[in-house]
């Protein structure tokens, strides 16, 4: 572009400031886009100082992060398998870790301050296992440090909601053919009184022994039998169909049940457990979440730990902390209280009962589905506490200013066919000061009662505001 | 007893501008001595708590949260005026809404809204401007800087950057440019033409290209270049690239360099490069050999402007008083004086000039109310004539004052009706003895109309001169 250029042609202008310039332009017929501009990092001298001394590394930052988006975009998720927990995540059967071990949702917590739902679940996951005969006892057992708690995070897995994982459940594998590495995540539980929400009673942990017995093993046979499902191409239809994998998995789960049906058909299980295997997955809408949030694990752990990169590798919530890593600062958690998510609930429950944001599932944002995508499906808008068509676009819009890229892979045609915002950076988040949304489920705050509502949460600005710091340290930027 | 009010909104971010609007609005609500909506930075807390306005709510408040902090004489009253607040706050968004702009966060996802989009115009607080300005020459934008309190290092560093992109930068503290025969910013409706114009002072610029408009003649482009531009430090980077790209622009014949005279070196530079130009260049270098903005309208139009105001008028004695909004028309108008023989005194004084910042000296004296002095705090008398009104008045009933001195503009970016409030202050004090001058910045193009302005200030008894300098020259008559 010259001056000559801009002389030649109409002018057409990003009016960041005063909006009346905006609208005299407007007036005149000049195109003009209005910035609602705000200060930078909300003001906070501490956190501008902190960019600025940051800016003498961009170059080294722009080139992790290139690695970065190129590593992210370049994953080739397949879903491979099916096989208990114990089998596969190696956390749970080394014994250096403890006998009884439980992987949760978020970053590290201990059991006193696990929120209700989690505790709940902990119990229930105990009394699966059969270490300990009642709930009381498993209560006790795990109040008494009978067991040993860690993040899923930790193991390549996660879990939606409390996220609890144990040896005997059946988990999905993923494998990046790209790069190699593996990730797991449980089956999904379905929707109501589920262990997910912290629900434990018979009906659970009968359900769970189904799953592990049956349509665990049946369900990684017909997988192994077709080869794997590709699940990169998979989202690009969802995309299309209008899910954004978080909050609406409709066209995702009816594709994943027409994939492997012709599979099932041929594992050799009667009729009847076919028809229940198959019912299984026709009734739950949200089937395909944990196949999301095990591909997007798999997508992002080959971004961890590239020096110098300010891109999010993970987001997550225990229910009690929100939990952020990033890429150039490897494996440290940055943590801060979970928010409240904004949304609707539904008949007869209110933000009285709702417990604060929980589970692994914000993966999906952290690979740019999820409230990233929101512009791709209308459908879920007022759900998620969005009150038009055109809020779903402006979360979309919004979320492309914290993230590097679009994803050419994964468009919205909504959008003329432009890529979800990828890559979130620590950097863009502070300046900005927008926090990344996620679309979520709402869980009761007393275990055992289940989703009360849906909305948009968000993930509080303090974990990138101390990510950053860390960044800072860690490449010797001197404020 | 009064009592301090203070309500805080979470999340809810407006310019200062709108704000001080609002905040002017509240304060005359009944029942409410002192009001002042702010965005709750440290600064702007320290602000209020100084003015005894901040109360524990309002301690709270974060960079994006909004202080609506009141004193009033009584909690009925507050609850009334902060009812009001909202209504006003809310008057603000449904406007927004309704003209269809579309808005959104930052400047990644304005150009995913607007893709073809060439020039960005930077109004935000001068400490965050240079941020945002860089960022815009990083996507390749053109700049335009309405923002002040930018350090000169900043700006030479931003006009590198943007010189090597090929790039404009307008500004810092740049008001005035028409693109493409677009106004932008405080600018006025000019038709297209072949007159090209290079300004380190924007109401320089409206001046000229709206005489030259007046006469028939048109505009190109108006590029503006800050008032450091032609500084030592700057050396002219930006006249001398808006320069290259006037002389290159095939729709312009003759160019015009409008500014206060430059530093030495500069000067040197500039007219090197002059001496070197295809085409005609004209040189408003404001006080360089009796060179006024009417006079490079002149040279460009090769005719004399035409004379208004030419009734007779009875000398008189006292002294003359300005009160322009117009920092370049008020530095203008000195010229003319001192050019008549006269003494006179600024706030903003030229060479020659005496400086004062009072209106009560026994001497002649123009003041720019749009000088830091008299905005801190306060919209710029351009947008808000307010504090022009008030001294306007006082100045009436000064029995010493001989002649008071106006400039009135008008265009994009300027108050809806400035001549009908000065209008509003004469008719509000019947039996002053001065005589008021007064010249109309503007065109018949503009929204409040060039003829209808001039209109009712004659209409008030104002002699409405064809041009700031006219109307200078005309006060230097009635005292001489």
């Amino acid at each position: 572009m010259s001056i000559q250029n801009l002389l030649s042609g109409v002018p057409s202008v990003v009016n960041i400031g005063l909006s009346g310039f905006a609208a005299d332009l407007a007036a005149q017929s000049t195109p003009v886009v209005q910035v609602d501009w705000r200060p930078p990092a909300q003001g906070k001298k501490h956190l501008v100082d902190l960019l600025a001394s940051l800016s003498a590394f961009d170059e080294r930052i722009a080139k992790a992060n290139d690695e970065a988006l190129k590593r992210m975009l370049a994953g080739t998720p397949v879903l491979i398998d099916v096989q208990p927990a114990g089998e596969v995540i190696k956390g749970l059967v080394d014994k250096a870790l403890g006998d009884k071990v439980l992987l949760h949702s978020g970053p590290p917590i201990t059991w006193e301050r696990m929120c209700g739902p989690m505790q709940g679940a902990v119990a229930g996951a105990i009394v699966f296992e059969g270490w300990a005969s009642g709930l009381e006892a498993a209560m006790k057992l795990a109040s008494s440090g009978g067991v040993k708690f860690h993040p899923n995070h930790h193991f390549g897995a996660v879990g939606p909601m409390t996220g609890i994982t144990t040896r005997s459940m059946p988990v999905m594998v993923v494998e990046n053919r790209a790069f190699g590495n593996r990730a797991y995540c449980m089956i999904n539980e379905g929707l109501g009184k589920v262990m997910r929400f912290g629900a434990n009673d018979a009906e659970v942990i009968a359900r769970l022994h189904w799953l592990a017995d049956s349509f665990g093993p049946a369900f990684g046979a017909a997988l192994r039998s077709s080869g794997g499902l590709e699940l990169a191409p998979l989202i690009s239809r969802g995309l299309a169909m209008g899910d954004e994998m978080h909050q609406r998995n409709v066209a995702c789960s009816a594709l994943t049940l027409r994939a492997l049906a012709p599979h099932l058909a041929k594992t050799g299980v009667s009729a009847d457990e076919l028809s229940r295997i198959l019912t299984f997955i026709a009734g739950n809408e949200q089937f395909f979440l944990n196949i999301g949030m095990v591909m997007g694990k798999s997508i992002m752990d080959p971004v961890r730990g590239i020096d110098a990169s300010s891109v999010v590798t993970a987001m997550c919530r225990n229910g009690t902390d929100f939990g952020v890593r990033v890429s150039g600062t490897g494996d440290q958690w940055f943590t801060a209280p979970v928010e409240m998510p904004q949304g609707l609930y539904f008949p007869g429950y209110s933000e009285k009962d709702a417990n604060p944001d929980m589970g692994d599932s914000a993966i999906m944002e952290t690979i740019g589905v999820g409230a990233f995508a929101m512009a791709t499906a209308p459908s879920v808008v007022g759900f998620v506490g969005a009150g038009s068509v055109k809020d779903a676009f402006a979360f979309t819009s919004a979320m492309s200013e914290i993230t590097l890229a679009r994803n050419p892979r994964w468009t919205m045609p909504a959008l003329d066919g432009q890529g979800v915002p990828t890559g979130i950076d620590v950097r863009r988040v502070v300046e900005s000061g927008i926090q990344p949304a996620i679309n979520t489920g709402i869980a009761h705050r007393k275990p055992g009662v289940g989703q009360v509502g849906a909305g948009v949460a968000r993930a509080p600005l303090a974990c990138f505001e101390q990510a950053l710091a860390a960044l800072a340290a860690v490449l010797g930027a001197k404020p | 007893m009064s009592v301090v009010v203070n309500r805080v909104r979470r999340g809810f971010y407006a310019d200062s501008v709108a704000l001080m609007r609002i905040s002017r609005s509240l304060s005359s609500f009944a029942g409410v001595e002192q009001a002042s909506l702010m965005i709750g930075t440290p600064a702007n807390r320290e602000l209020l708590a100084g003015s005894g306005l901040l109360d524990g709510e309002g301690e709270q408040a974060q960079a994006d949260d909004l202080v609506i902090a009141l004193r009033v004489t009584d909690p009925i009253a507050a609850e009334a005026a902060l009812a009001e607040a909202d209504k006003l706050l809310a008057g603000g968004q449904a406007k927004a809404t309704q003209s269809g702009i579309p808005t959104v966060r930052g400047l990644a996802s304005a150009l995913n809204a607007l893709p073809q989009a060439n020039l960005a115009l930077i109004s935000v607080p001068g400490e965050f401007a240079a941020a945002e300005a860089r960022r815009a020459l990083g996507c390749g934008l053109h700049v335009m800087m309405f923002s002040d309190n930018v350090s000169i290092a900043e700006e030479i560093e931003l006009k590198r950057l943007a010189a090597s992109k090929g790039l404009l930068l307008m500004g810092p503290d740049c008001g005035t440019a028409l693109i493409g025969g677009a106004p932008i910013a405080f600018a006025n409706v000019v038709p297209r033409g072949d007159v090209g114009l290079i300004s380190a002072s924007g109401t320089g610029l409206q001046e000229v290209s709206c005489l030259l408009a007046r006469a028939g003649r048109g505009i190109s482009h108006g590029i503006g270049v800050g008032g450091r531009d032609l500084s030592e430090e700057v050396g002219g980077l930006m006249t001398l690239a808006a320069f290259e790209a006037l002389e290159a622009d095939p729709a312009t014949r003759h160019i015009v360099i409008i500014s206060k005279p430059p530093a030495k070196a500069v000067a040197d530079r500039i007219h090197a490069r002059v001496a070197k130009s295809a085409k005609p260049v004209t040189l408003c270098l404001l006080g360089v050999g009796g060179m006024t903005l009417s006079g490079a309208a002149e040279a460009v139009l090769g005719h004399r402007l035409q004379q208004g105001a030419q009734n007779a008028v009875k000398p008189r004695r006292g002294w003359i008083r300005g009160l322009y909004s117009g920092g370049t028309l008020c530095n203008e108008a000195q010229l003319v004086l001192l050019g008549a023989g006269l003494e006179v005194h600024s706030n903003v004084p030229v060479p020659g000039a005496g400086e004062t910042s009072t209106l009560d000296l026994e001497a002649h004296t123009l003041i720019d109310l749009g000088d830091d002095d008299y905005t801190r705090g306060r919209p710029h008398p351009m947008i808000d004539p307010e504090v022009r009104n008030q001294l306007l008045s006082t100045t009436l009933a000064d029995e010493t004052v001989a002649v008071v001195l106006l400039d009135v503009v008008i265009g994009y970016g300027a108050h809806a009706d400035p001549a009908g409030l000065v209008a509003g202050v004469l008719q509000a004090t019947p039996g002053h003895r001065s005589v008021v001058v007064a010249s109309v910045t503007g065109t018949d193009g503009d929204p409040q109309n060039y003829s209808a302005q001039a209109a009712k200030l004659a209409a008030a008894g104002v002699l409405v001169a064809h041009s700031n300098a006219q109307a200078a020259a005309l006060a230097a008559r009635v005292v001489s």
